[in-house]
């Protein structure tokens, strides 16, 4: 046997994938335009799956301050914080990451990835309980991977479920360390945050919160669903990541836990890989400014969420269970998904496919994430082309169309 | 803690314990059955991942339902080294003994 030979299946449905040479999975972009726009195949493709959420990939002060930082310092780090030391930079990112949140702490990571695999890892070892919800991020499981703590799931977005497990754990000895999410990043879905924080303080546990896909979307400040929810001074853990709202790449943690520093020498992903280059450090501090300073972006992105939303609903798709920067439409099964997120292409639009194992439940999903900087024609433009695609396909409640007709 | 590491595979020994254990695995042979792929029964050696049309996400699901049904915990460490019926069978008698 092989060393690919283990990859046989998934060989085979990769290449069940390919429709006349072309490949969903290694769609090469010309050039990226703008946050909304980029040419694909010599075409002009609205883009409705960055996580681009406030379009600050092209705003001018970010642009400014990361070139200005490669000019000053050079395109790179090459090498570990541990190692290499910080950069003056990399620790004024850390204190308005921390000051942002009101927390006393914070640790930046190379990528949102590392946050999450790293951070979690380090937090809990043997005789402690990772407790996490069910549909948790990759990179929350792969952090199961490296602990050898005990790992409990609960059902999905549940505080019953989340409730019993910790109850049967309430004679156990070892820390518990409860693991949300604020947006989930497939369905779009909001954690009720408020009833977990409560029941994991009740059974003396510690709670985490991802921002990831939150942090700018949710709360007056942009502070995420920890804002939100008003529990921002309750939770022990807030971690997330530069690459969405922030425009950039890398992840954090924050905290107001006093030890929370020894960390930086516990945690292998932050210790043995390189440190943000100042490009991006600089990229990442403007804009977090700019999500200081525009709330206008908050609203402007929830409104072309309602248009998205409300238009695919009204023509009869089904759709995540709430309102959100990421709209999933689901489809019967995944042959059809990929039919349907080509004939989208071949309209303009450039959605994400999401098929199992990155979804939860087995379900195939055409995943759309929405930004401030889409304008209003734009999203007339992509509820249009679902609408003929999904026509198409046969996907529509034919009354719902009616109704509108 | 980390019981995974040395589970143990407990033959039943008495009448009492082997109508527990029917109970539990005709339970788990029930919330199996819509992944049989043929006409073949599931039973204690059914391997379940391989022998069946299901997937590790389904299964972990499927553990969740056993847990609150039991009102125990099964860690993911443990599920990950569960093959066979019988052994999930056996775990779920093992963690609700106490063990």
């Amino acid at each position: 046997m092989g060393l690919f030979d283990r990859h046989a299946g998934t060989i085979a449905r990769s290449r069940a994938m390919l429709v006349d040479g072309f490949h969903p999975l290694s769609v090469r972009m010309d050039r990226v335009l703008s946050p909304t726009e980029a040419l694909i195949g010599g075409r002009h493709t609205i883009l409705l799956g960055t996580n681009n959420y406030f379009g600050l990939t092209f705003d001018q002060s970010c642009i400014d301050a990361a070139v200005e930082a490669t000019r000053l310092e050079g395109t790179g780090t090459t090498g570990s914080r541990i190692a290499n030391g910080s950069y003056g930079d990399h620790l004024d990112l850390e204190t308005e990451m921390a000051e942002f949140f009101g927390m006393k702490h914070c640790m930046v990571f190379t990528t949102g990835y590392q946050a999450n695999l790293g951070f979690i890892s380090s937090l809990v070892g043997e005789g402690d309980f990772l407790v996490l919800d069910a549909d948790s991020h990759a990179s929350i499981y792969d952090a199961c991977k490296h602990t050898q703590a005990t790992i409990i799931r609960f059902k999905h977005n549940d505080p019953a479920s989340l409730e019993a497990r910790l109850r049967r754990l309430d004679k156990e000895p070892g820390n518990k360390l409860v693991v949300v999410e604020g947006i989930y990043s497939m369905m779009g879905d909001t954690a009720p945050l408020k009833a977990f924080v409560e029941i994991t303080k009740r059974h003396g546990g510690y709670i985490l919160v991802d921002e990831a896909h939150s942090l700018g979307a949710l709360g007056e400040g942009g502070r995420g669903l920890v804002e939100a929810a008003g529990v921002l001074d309750q939770v022990d853990f807030v971690v997330g990541t530069f690459s969405k709202t922030l425009g950039a790449i890398g992840g954090f943690a924050v905290s107001n836990h006093d030890d929370f520093d020894i960390l930086r020498v516990m945690t292998r992903a932050y210790m043995f890989t390189a440190s943000l280059p100042p490009s991006i450090v600089a990229s990442v501090r403007a804009a977090l400014k700019v999500v200081r300073a525009r709330p206008d972006l908050r609203v402007r992105l929830w409104e072309n969420v309602a248009t998205l939303y409300d238009g695919l609903a009204a023509l009869g798709f089904r759709l995540g269970p709430e309102h959100g920067p990421v709209v999933a439409v689901h489809m019967p099964n995944e042959q059809t998904t990929i039919g349907c997120w080509r004939a989208l292409l071949e309209e303009g639009v450039y959605v994400n496919l999401a098929v199992p194992p990155a979804t939860p439940s087995g379900g195939s999903l055409l995943r759309c994430s929405l930004s401030a900087a889409h304008d209003r024609a734009q999203i007339d433009k992509v509820v249009a082309a679902f609408g003929r695609v999904g026509e198409r396909f046969g996907l529509l409640d034919r009354q719902k169309v009616a109704a509108i007709d | 803690m980390r019981a995974s590491h040395n589970l143990k595979i407990v033959e039943p020994m008495d009448d009492v314990a082997t109508d527990d254990r029917l109970e539990v695995l005709e339970d788990i042979r029930g919330r199996l059955e819509p992944y049989r792929t043929d006409d073949r029964a599931i039973v204690g050696g059914t391997v379940i991942t391989k022998d069946l049309n299901i997937d590790s996400l389904a299964v972990m699901d499927m553990v969740m339902e056993i847990e609150d049904r039991y009102d125990i915990s099964i860690p993911l460490n443990v599920v990950s080294e569960i093959h066979t019926v019988d052994e999930l069978t056996d775990t779920v008698l093992r963690i609700r003994g106490g063990h």
